[in-house]
């Protein structure tokens, strides 16, 4: 209970110091923006070939602008010293880094829930057709996303080259749930039913997000404390 | 002594891997449905071996160092991943030479080769973030860290062919068909050649281990020094 509450003050905290300078926010959404206006020249909008594509689209889009998001978990921490004062308070780095993971989760939803209505509007698709499970694929995948983002921005945030190291590690181990996701994401947006083979994608986020979040939690005091 | 022991365990190991050779290439015949180029199993299976189980001693050396905090775990997981990673590499190329020849193309983006290059990737960024971090207790607690994760791609390399219907033919070694797929005299070169190359590759370990051990003395000296 107390470490439920530990982690939700600590995700209230960066929120609001998020939604107060909104750096991390407006640099993720117009980077969402440019990059969704480029795809428009490498593909003919609104041709057979965007809607095959679209779920890679979208999460090319939303993984893109959301390590600038994940790059600010713990960087956010740095000035004043804020990192040490945080560690020093009574509270576990497992709960610190739930509560980070929390508001880096909820940032990336914002990003999504903003990027996807543009993408329909720019790409002539309605995304809206399966609204139930296309909800259940974004959660699912920004979870996984948020929770190995925000570990390794963790695991790189002392790094002279933190901008570049934090997208060289997380990109690949990412893959499994984005994967996932483009597959998925495409299926729902086309209006495709989703076959047998094809749950198994579903099955890979759950495990997905399952493993890493008990790893992480479990190995996240190392990453901190030492 | 010990120098000794583990140059004659190197010279051991390629004897091995030379009387291999003159089997797998003068003794053994083709294959009815491949021809020569199955011969290409005999490097291709035991380096995915050797590089896994790199892989898997690296993992445990990382719970190790995070159980413990005991310097000597960190330098076997380093040692292990560089070997694993050469092997890894090894790995790809005989696969795309096999897939040149039966399937006409060098790469394709099948789960098992898609998770082999995805594995390789994961792990030519832990050697990069080790690269990354000057103070040698914050490297090997952030690596070890980082190599418990990798080793997750791993675990979803060697399952990827049950998982999902791919390309990359399915095992042939008894102990994962039960049996029947595969002449004895051709599967026993198999295993010869695989513990032939782990001996290397144990050697290959130790040698690194000790350039590793030699590094970190050089670093503990430097900081003495400068400390002066």
């Amino acid at each position: 209970m107390r470490f439920a509450r530990q982690s939700l003050r600590i995700a209230a905290k960066d929120l609001r110091a998020e939604m107060r300078t909104k750096e991390a926010l407006n640099a993720a959404l117009a980077f969402g923006v440019v990059i969704l206006v480029i795809f428009s020249f490498v593909l003919d909008p609104g041709s057979e070939a965007i809607r095959e594509m679209s779920g890679g689209l979208l999460w090319l889009t939303f993984v893109f602008a959301g390590a600038l998001i994940l790059n600010r978990a713990f960087a956010r921490e740095l000035p004043n010293d804020c990192l040490d004062t945080l560690l020093a308070a009574p509270l576990s780095g497992a709960a610190l880094f739930l509560g980070k993971t929390l508001a880096s989760f909820v940032l990336l939803i914002i990003v999504e829930g903003i990027c996807l209505p543009i993408f329909g509007v720019l790409y002539d698709i309605n995304w809206l057709l399966q609204p139930g499970l296309l909800a259940a694929v974004l959660l699912l995948a920004t979870w996984g996303i948020s929770v190995i983002g925000t570990v390794f921005s963790a695991l790189t945030v002392n790094l002279r080259l933190r901008e570049l190291m934090l997208p060289m590690l997380v990109y690949p181990i990412m893959i499994p749930a984005l994967m996932a996701a483009m597959r998925l994401t495409t299926l729902l947006v086309t209006n495709e039913p989703i076959s047998n083979d094809d749950w198994i994608w579903f099955r890979l986020l759950i495990g997905f997000d399952i493993i890493f979040t008990s790893l992480a939690l479990g190995l996240v005091e190392i990453v901190l404390i030492g | 002594m010990r120098e000794k022991i583990l140059y004659g365990a190197g010279i051991l190991g390629t004897l091995w891997l030379v009387r291999n050779l003159y089997v797998i290439c003068l003794v053994l015949p083709d294959e009815t449905a491949q021809g020569a180029i199955y011969r290409n199993l005999f490097f291709h299976v035991p380096s995915w071996f050797v590089s896994f189980t790199a892989y898997f001693a690296a993992g445990l050396a990382s719970i190790a160092y995070v159980a413990k905090r005991n310097p000597v775990a960190d330098t076997l997981a380093v040692a292990c991943v560089e070997v694993g990673l050469v092997f890894t590499c090894v790995g790809l190329a005989t696969g795309s030479i096999w897939a040149r020849i039966i399937w006409g193309i060098w790469w394709t983006w099948d789960a098992r080769l898609t998770w082999a290059l995805i594995t390789a990737v994961i792990y030519a960024g832990y050697l990069m973030l080790r690269r990354a971090i000057d103070d040698p207790t914050t490297r090997a607690k952030n690596a070890a860290v980082l190599c418990i994760f990798s080793f997750v791609s791993v675990m979803i390399t060697y399952k990827s062919i049950e998982w999902w219907r791919t390309q990359h033919p399915d095992p042939v070694l008894s102990f994962r068909t039960g049996g029947g797929t595969i002449d004895p005299a051709m599967e026993s070169a198999v295993f010869q050649n695989m513990l032939a190359l782990a001996l290397l590759a144990a050697v290959m370990i130790a040698v690194r281990m000790r350039q590793e051990a030699a590094l970190r003395e050089v670093d503990s000296l430097r900081r003495m020094a400068h400390a002066r």
